[in-house]
Formats: C-alpha cells, structure tokens, sequence
C-alpha cells in the first residue's frame, strides 16, 4: 500500500493550521484544497486574489477571476483582489505562511528543482521562485521516483535549482519526509511501506 | 508628459495608438488570456509596427492574445515569467527569430514597480543560488544573500481596465487587475481600454485603483471575448 494521491493531498492538508495564509502550487498540490475544512485557512494566489474559494458553478464562472493556473476560480466573502506587485511582496515579504508545491527534484539539504527539465522545453519560471524563497514554510508534494525509477529525493540536485534550502518537508506516495543536513527524515511511512522500500528508492541516506 | 494630462480620450484604437513606433519597448496587462487589453492588441497588428520587445507575463496563448503579435512577426524580443504551452513562443525560440529573457514573475512586477517608483535597482531573495544569478551582483544582509536587479522601464504600456474617468483615474475587475498598475507607472506613455468611459467624479477617490496620472490615452471598448484558457466548474 502506498499513499493515493488523495491520501497525499489530505496528509498536506493536516500541515496547515488554522488560520493560515497559504499558496497552493500548480499540480497535485491544488487538491489539497478539497481536504481543508470551511473557514480553516485563507488561501492565496499570486497573480493577485486573497480568500479563493472553489471551482465556479456551471454558467458562474468569470474570465477575468483566474487562479495562478490560470482556472477559473471563485472569492469568498472576506477575499480581496490585488495587483501583481502587491502579491509578490506579500510572499517575498514573509506574509505567505505556508507553500506547498510540486517538484522534480528535492536534495536532502531542501533545496528545490522544480521549473525545468535539463535537454527539455523550457515552460519558464512563473512565480516559483518567489513562493520557494519567499514563504515562510515550504512543503513540497511529489511521487518518489520518476516513471523510469529515476530517484527524485537526492542527495543534490541535477536540474535547476528554483531555491536554496528552502524544503521544509515532502509528501510523497511512500510517506512524509523532512530533508535536513544530508539525510530525508522520515517522519511517517504510508501504511505498509518499509523502511528499505523507501531507501531503495531514494538518492540520499534515509534516516 | 508634461501638461499633458488633458484631453485624453482618443475616439479610436487607432487615435489611441498613435504614437507607437518601430523598435519600442510595450508593456501588456494581462495574466494569459485574462484580461487583456484585446482591442489594443488588435490594433497594435494592424498598425503595423515591428522590432517590438514585449514585456508580458506569458506573451499570450492558445494563438491568442499577444500569440497573435508573434504569428505577424512584429516581436524581436520578448521578457515573460512563463510560456508553458505557448507553442507560438517555444518555435519561434527554437528558431532564434525571438529573443527570450525570462524572469521569475515576482522580479517581473517588482522590476517595473521599482522603474516608476524611481528606483534604479533592488536586492531580492528570489532567484538566489538558480540561473537567475547570473551575471548579477550579491550581496549579504543581516546573514542572508540577495541579488541585485534592475528596474524596468517601457516605451509604452497597454491596460485594460474595467471603468476610466475622463481623467483615467481607472478601476479594474477581480483578477484582471494583474501587472497593469506596475506597468502603467513604468511606462512613459499608457493607453488604456476600458469597458466603461465615466464622468470625472463618477469614481468615488477612495475607489480609484491606479490614479489618472499614470494613464495617458484611454479608449473605450464595450465588446471583448474575454475568452477562458481553462474553464474550469464543479457541479451543482
């Protein structure tokens, strides 16, 4: 057994506490917000909406209230529009409390290798950057391994860098995994995954 | 612009764009297809000028938006955040017929806020220990590393906003707000279009989103296709 990708989004979601300020990356990690119960966190989206609610209704939906994905979303009641300017200095300026991400690749140092694929189409940068040096705590969401098997916790990373030193913690279908000095702690196994299983798969010491 | 702040609204896209010419620098509002100034985009096609570098958050889309302005090969450098899948973008690239610089999103805004603020050059965390770093002066305070950026400035910038008085004293919709206000200060002219011309006064001061002084030329266009890059809804 190893986590659904529900299971990982439900298990990002219990990082999250109440009243928080929270981005939520392009990916997997959008649905975590299904697992957030009403009223618990604020969540915020850089190209400049505060308190985005759910996917519109059939027929509700309006071109011009986009998320970061560049979905139509929805405000809740207490939610403000800004311009890019004013978002971005709240993430650089430590207002964001929490990010969680999709990544390719995370070092067992933290940092993060999430905008491009070395040899590949470059889909460029967007506001990764700024989300991953600028939160004040990052938790990335992410399979263990490629397809092809290829480790993506590893000891340094191989693509481009998106930051430094940034990863707080990373959810994997294997378990939660807290990256510090060169080693991924673990901090729980998915429900019958071994310890061995998870070093196998992982390119940096697991401890 | 000196006293220049009169008579501002053109009675046409063509009026509006006017003073565009070869080689400039134009800023583009938008977040994707999202609110786009479309009618100036259009315009800005058909009146013909080349050489153009675009600033823009993603250079349009789907062949839309400002895809249209690489399909008519008026663009020789582009500065975005993202392309994704903008395949407009990622062929002519390839090709080398366009010049790519691509900036993290954040560094993008704070770039052309810092230019019309009066700001030479900034240090931010973004983009620290990455290829952002390039080229770039670091420095460290307080025990922690920051590189330097220079502002931005334009040419021209391109708004859309929901509401201008005669002024341009202009109100946005939701999200559509985006890059235009940073754009608008960086930018020694702004032409905006709006979805509705109002009576000075009809803005209450307090609810004014960029004040008249960074708007140049405004021109009012009722129709737009708004279109939805991902329409996304859940059932009822």
């Amino acid at each position: 057994m190893t986590f659904s990708k529900e299971d990982m989004a439900r298990r990002a979601a219990a990082e999250i506490p109440e009243g928080a300020i929270v981005n939520l990356g392009i990916g997997l990690p959008t649905l975590v917000a299904d697992y957030l119960p009403e009223g618990h966190a604020w969540l915020h989206s850089e190209n400049g909406l505060l308190g985005m609610g759910p996917f519109p209704y059939e027929g509700e939906e309006d071109p011009q209230l986009i998320n970061a994905g560049k979905q139509t979303v929805t405000v809740l009641p207490g939610g403000s529009t800004f311009d890019s300017a004013t978002s971005f200095a709240m993430i650089r300026g430590g207002h964001i409390d929490l990010a969680i991400l999709g990544a390719m690749q995370v070092s067992a140092t933290g940092d993060l290798a999430n905008w491009a694929v070395p040899g590949g189409k470059v889909m460029g940068i967007g506001g990764a950057m700024d989300l991953a040096s600028g939160c004040r705590r990052l938790v990335v969401m992410m399979q263990h391994a490629t397809k092809e098997g290829e480790h993506k916790l590893v000891a340094a990373c191989t693509y481009p860098l998106t930051a430094r030193g940034v990863v707080a913690r990373v959810i994997t279908e294997l378990g939660v995994f807290d990256p510090k000095d060169g080693a991924f702690r673990v901090v729980e196994l998915a429900p019958g995954v071994s310890l061995d299983s998870v070093r196998a798969k992982t390119g940096a010491p697991v401890a | 612009m000196i006293g220049k702040h009169k008579d501002k609204v053109a009675p046409s896209i063509e009026a509006a764009l006017e003073p565009l010419r070869d080689g400039m620098t134009i800023m583009v509002g938008g977040f994707g297809l999202s609110g786009n100034p479309e009618a100036l985009i259009r315009g800005v096609v058909a009146r013909g000028v080349r050489g153009l570098t675009l600033v823009s958050n993603n250079a349009g889309n789907l062949g839309k938006g400002l895809a249209t302005w690489l399909h008519a090969g008026i663009v020789k450098k582009v500065i975005c955040s993202y392309i994704g899948n903008n395949d407009d973008l990622h062929t002519r690239m390839a090709s080398g017929e366009v010049e790519v610089e691509i900036t993290p999103q954040g560094t993008l805004a704070e770039r052309m806020r810092a230019a019309g603020a009066g700001i030479p050059a900034f240090y931010t965390p973004t983009g620290v220990g990455t290829i952002v770093e390039k080229g770039k002066e670091t420095r460290v305070f307080d025990g922690k590393t920051y590189l330097l950026e220079r502002a931005l400035r334009a040419d021209v910038a391109l708004v859309r906003g929901r509401k201008a008085d005669h002024f341009g004293n202009l109100r946005f919709w939701r999200t559509g707000r985006n890059f235009a206000p940073a754009m608008a200060s960086a930018a020694a002219l702004t032409i905006a279009e709006v979805d509705e011309l109002v009576p000075n006064g009809a803005i209450d001061p307090d609810d004014v989103h960029l004040p008249g002084l960074y708007v140049h030329r405004i021109v009012e266009v009722r129709e737009h296709e708004n279109p939805f890059e991902y329409r996304t809804v859940r059932k009822r």
